[in-house]
């Protein structure tokens, strides 16, 4: 007779070291080199790889359950939003432009980071790391996923949101988080980790997933905010290995040292350019405003990356020197760059506006510095204008910074009335940045950013043109031409009159009355 | 002292669990923000399956927490009995 005997429950650590360390194994047909040819190129270090351990512990099991459980919750909401006309709820139908944004120019970057996490999780040779990698993987594919899902209803709806597939590759200012994927996913596995986990999860997506989220919260979009804060946990791991990975790198040898500091100044820089999208949304796109960029800036950037730059200072980290120019930039950034979508508003995929007279007040209050003194004026001149008949829109091409793909938009440190751009020579040809920290890092590897794909380049050079367009025709119109390769239909400029505004209104009506 | 915090949603899963949290961390300040709470500890946060236990009246595994999260900062360390989050450690 078989015997019942108890079985002792394993503890997590036990069930992680079982998962863990019984999948690495000594190869014998081939070397370590060979099997894991990218490891060591980027010159970091390692002796020892079983002291990579994920502090959550968490096992294939309990990833399955718990993420099964946040999927579930997730889809529930998002029914009921469409069950519920939940398009129709939100503050008014200028807040579809963030999510359009959102859409195009960041669900992509989920994407691309759930291949560099899948090619990841081959290259590294520890059994915790691969672990590690092949979920925060899968996580990211679901972001893309849930984000897609969330937002495909508001397509039946609404313009701009039908292509943002092909407003990854082609769309002038989906260019800007496109380039900086594309740099990390170009990266060594290393590198790799430090662009993702450190400056795409610990400074990029709190500030994103967090304060934005829960403005949308308030904005009555129930859909978003779900797939904000679903996503957001996953982040929470995913922050954790980011920075479990620094640890690492600096606790293995004294020589990681240096080349992890260069990472750190050059990814917290290229996060931070990428992050001047997020101002923007929270400043002037969402109607109903619950914390301005800086706020949330000086939160989570401030606050939460001192916290995090003090505890590396032990290992001989310094704060990145670009701190001190954004510390002046935060009361900046998100104006200007509504000023630049605005007066391209007629080339991009979502709907510019300036702000009425209780936005401008709140923007007053919450910017005491610089709004008045510098951006105001200019805001009510372009709206004066508009309510005349004279809506501005530029209809020249911007000249883009070779790394971070952003416009020469910024201005120079310390007068807010100069525009800033930076010039380097290699191999005979002239360069522009928009700034130290992109020029820095222009110079450190100019072989990698002269490859850059520059929207306004490539359309003066013909490549931006659907097939068999013929520019030689009499009266070629190229912008046309090119919002036709972008797939626009009544996707672009202002808000007013357009065809989101009629629409929403309409419906709106029709969802309060009976006639 | 630099500052830890957790982020969850705001629910009713989570109102027992920021009760446990505010009791096994005296000095934690409680942010109400639409849709979530932020609490923000000096130094080292302290979540205990115990005291989670005690105001939800059930067994309770400390990674049920990932249901819930949106976000926290500091080194984290996790067992069965205790979810910590620290700088400095």
């Amino acid at each position: 007779m078989d015997m019942q005997v108890a079985k002792k429950k394993l503890s997590l650590k036990e069930k992680y070291k079982l998962l863990t360390r019984d999948l690495g194994w000594d190869t014998t047909y081939h070397t370590k080199d060979e099997v894991f040819p990218y490891v060591k190129y980027e010159g970091i270090k390692v002796h020892d790889w079983d002291k990579w351990e994920d502090p959550f512990r968490l096992t294939m099991d309990s990833y399955w359950k718990y993420q099964a459980e946040k999927e579930r919750k997730f889809y529930a909401i998002i029914d009921a939003h469409a069950q519920n006309n939940g398009h129709l709820h939100i503050t008014d139908a200028r807040y579809l432009s963030a999510l359009k944004i959102f859409l195009q120019a960041i669900s992509p970057g989920e994407y691309a980071a759930g291949k560099g996490f899948a090619r990841m999780g081959r290259e590294f040779p520890g059994v915790g790391t691969q672990v590690a990698c092949q979920m925060q993987s899968i996580d990211e594919i679901r972001h893309a996923q849930t984000q897609i899902h969330a937002l495909s209803n508001y397509n039946k709806f609404y313009n701009g949101f039908h292509a943002f597939a092909d407003a990854r590759d082609r769309m002038w200012y989906c260019t800007l988080p496109r380039s900086f994927f594309d740099d990390a996913l170009s990266a060594g596995p290393f590198e790799f980790m430090i662009a993702i986990g450190f400056s795409f999860e610990y400074v990029l997506t709190n500030l994103l997933f967090v304060p934005f989220m829960s403005g949308a919260a308030y904005n009555g979009d129930m859909a978003t905010v779900t797939f904000g804060f679903s996503a957001q946990s996953d982040e929470a791991r995913h922050m954790t290995l980011g920075l479990e990975c620094i640890k690492f790198m600096l606790e293995q040898d004294p020589d990681n040292l240096p080349i992890v500091q260069k990472w750190i100044d050059k990814w917290c820089w290229r996060g931070i350019r990428v992050l001047s999208l997020v101002g923007m949304m929270m400043d002037y796109m969402l109607p109903k405003r619950v914390m301005s960029w800086k706020e949330a800036w000086e939160i989570y950037f401030e606050q939460n990356g001192g916290a995090l730059f003090n505890d590396l200072a032990r290992y001989g980290i310094k704060v990145p020197d670009c701190v001190a120019q954004c510390t002046e930039d935060k009361e900046h950034i998100s104006h200007q760059a509504w000023a630049t979508f605005y007066q391209y508003g007629g080339a991009a995929a979502f709907h510019t506006w300036m702000p009425n007279d209780d936005e401008m007040d709140w923007l007053s209050a919450k910017y005491p510095n610089t709004f008045d003194k510098y951006y105001r004026p200019r805001f009510t001149y372009w709206r004066e204008q508009a309510e005349k008949g004279n809506r501005f829109y530029s209809n020249t091409l911007p000249m883009l910074c070779q790394v971070c793909q952003i416009p020469h938009i910024f201005t120079e440190p310390g007068d807010p009335t100069k525009t800033c751009y930076r010039e380097s020579e290699y191999k005979g040809e002239k360069y522009h940045t928009c700034s130290d920290g992109c020029k820095g890092i222009f110079d450190n590897e100019p072989e990698k950013y002269i490859q850059a794909w520059l929207p306004p380049h490539q359309i003066y050079q013909g490549n931006c043109f659907p097939e068999g367009t013929d520019p030689t025709v009499e009266g070629f119109d190229p912008l046309a031409k090119v919002l036709e390769w972008y797939h626009f239909d009544q996707d672009n400029l202002d808000f007013e009159g357009s065809r989101d505004q009629k629409n929403f209104d309409m419906w709106r009506g029709m969802a309060t009355k009976n006639t | 002292m630099s500052t830890v915090f957790i982020a969850l949603q705001a629910n009713e899963d989570t109102r027992p669990l920021i009760d446990a949290i505010v009791q096994d961390n005296p000095e934690a300040v409680v942010n109400r923000q639409p849709a979530m709470v932020k609490i923000d500890v000096p130094g080292k946060m302290t979540i205990r399956r115990e005291t989670i236990e005690e105001h939800i009246g059930r067994a309770y595994d400390l990674q049920e927490l990932q249901v819930n999260l949106i976000t926290l900062s500091g080194h984290v360390d996790e067992d069965e009995d205790c979810f910590t989050l620290c700088w400095n450690s």
